[in-house]
């Protein structure tokens, strides 16, 4: 019998699924540290964003931040969060996996702020909007296209990047991958294929669901703006 | 308070220590050896995969299409994934981490080399046709050259990222610089050892990118006025 009928044969056990620490348990630990990771980072990086979006300035730090995390072993900061005052448990991997939620969220809201027409923000400051006024009347609902775009980009990435958090035992569908390897190739290679294959669907799952999202809110006219931020938004996101 | 408690209870867990660097360099050298020869060795496979790629979606259109949604899917997949799809067929070891590392550069770059390549202007191919050139003298005497910048930013996109990446290979017991943070957290969580990982990792990312962005200036001599 080889791997992959080895994995369909995994699949089908209904027990894999139900038991404790079964598929359907790790799917809910999987989902509910990335919602919380994929929320951290938006209450920090959303504020931050449009704020150095509305002045203007700090594009090179958005920048800085980007490439640093870019540099950071994932597995570096799942081992050393749980050291620090967050301790063991759930918190440090979510503080870890926000982490890299944060620079797409940032890049893009920076990004969505500044390409507001300069002529819409003038003609606000000419009615009297006050600074914080054009930033939640004018700049903040032209930006949404670029925060809905990052908003996925960082989605996406923290559910993949969630399959990690089994390397310090921070559960999730990584850990059904981890405990196949444990069992070595020749036992578990059904297993970690099977593991491999919830990861990855889940993955593209929620892109796919986020990329329908995205344009069910998107207004008809913003759509095309919408498509403009998701590749600028990558942009950002790789350097490019 | 928690702070506290944990520092009284851990004293002889210090975040850095010389001592530990000292004893153990030869573990460390081997794991940092590891690391950038994983790193090379993939940054370089993925390049000579990934330029001809590029050129090719670049002269047949119809292929740009496929490859970028190809690889927009490929770069979805999380790592862990790929590697539990690659383990059973290459084995626990080197060739593993590779494969998989390989695989994330070559998205990396392809997408980065049809973007500099795609910017270069209509006129100024004309003009190079205009001149005589063929296509392939065309593609290296014109093209190429000008998406230099668009391949370098690519190369070194890819080459910080599978810095990084390796250390996921830690689950095939060939992660590097992973393997140094790993055992760390293993072994009782000893920061030290944890610390000079990272450290060692991000550095090596730094250096890497430095080294390729000097060579991209060496390269591309006719930006740097502009740059500057």
């Amino acid at each position: 019998m080889n791997a992959i009928e080895q994995a369909i044969v995994w699949l089908n056990d209904p027990l894999n699924w139900t038991n404790p620490g079964g598929i359907l348990d790790r799917l809910g630990e999987h989902l509910g540290m990335s919602a919380a990771a994929v929320l951290l980072g938006c209450l920090v990086a959303w504020p931050v964003g449009l704020w150095l979006g509305h002045t203007g300035r700090g594009g090179g730090a958005v920048l800085l931040v980007s490439n640093v995390t870019l540099a950071v072993p994932t597995l570096a900061l799942l081992t050393i969060l749980p050291l620090t005052f967050l301790g063991f448990g759930r918190p440090s991997v979510v503080v870890a996996l926000a982490v890299f939620a944060v620079p797409p969220l940032l890049a893009n809201a920076y990004t969505g702020v500044r390409q507001a027409d300069p002529e819409a923000r003038d003609a606000a400051r000419g009615m009297g909007l006050s600074g914080g006024q054009v930033l939640r009347r004018v700049e903040l609902p032209l930006a949404v296209p670029y925060l809905a775009a990052g908003f996925r980009t960082a989605a996406v990435q923290v559910v993949a990047t969630a399959a990690l958090a089994s390397f310090v035992n921070g559960g999730g569908l990584g850990q059904i991958i981890r405990a196949g390897f444990g069992l070595d190739i020749a036992a578990g290679g059904g297993q970690i294929i099977a593991g491999g294959v919830l990861v990855a669907g889940l993955a593209l799952l929620v892109e796919l669901i986020l990329a329908l999202v995205e344009r069910v809110v998107t207004p008809r006219p913003l759509r095309r703006t919408s498509r403009r931020a998701a590749r600028r938004a990558a942009d950002a996101v790789t350097g490019g | 308070m928690s702070l506290h408690l944990s520092y009284r209870a851990a004293p002889g867990n210090p975040w850095f220590s010389w001592q530990y660097v000292r004893d153990n360099s030869d573990t460390i050298l081997a794991a940092l050896r590891e690391h950038a020869s994983l790193t090379g060795r993939a940054v370089l496979i993925a390049a000579l995969v990934a330029v001809p790629l590029a050129v090719a979606a670049y002269w047949f259109r119809s292929l740009a299409g496929p490859i970028l949604a190809l690889t927009g899917v490929l770069y979805t997949i999380p790592s862990l994934a790929l590697f539990a799809f690659l383990a059973p067929y290459l084995g626990i070891g080197a060739l593993t981490v590779l494969s998989v590392v390989v695989l994330y550069a070559l998205l990396v770059i392809v997408r980065n080399a049809m973007a500099g390549l795609n910017q270069v202007p209509p006129e100024v191919r004309e003009a190079a046709e205009g001149m005589g050139y063929g296509r392939w003298g065309r593609l290296f005497r014109i093209e190429l050259p000008l998406a230099l910048p668009g391949i370098l930013t690519g190369l070194r996109l890819a080459t910080v990222s599978t810095v990084a990446l390796v250390t996921v290979g830690v689950v095939v017991g060939r992660g590097g610089l992973g393997q140094l943070i790993f055992a760390g957290f293993q072994n009782n969580f000893y920061k030290a050892q944890i610390m000079t990982g990272t450290v060692l990792c991000v550095l090596l990312a730094l250096v890497l990118d430095l080294l390729l962005a000097g060579v991209g200036r060496l390269l591309t001599p006719w930006l740097r006025g502009r740059a500057g």
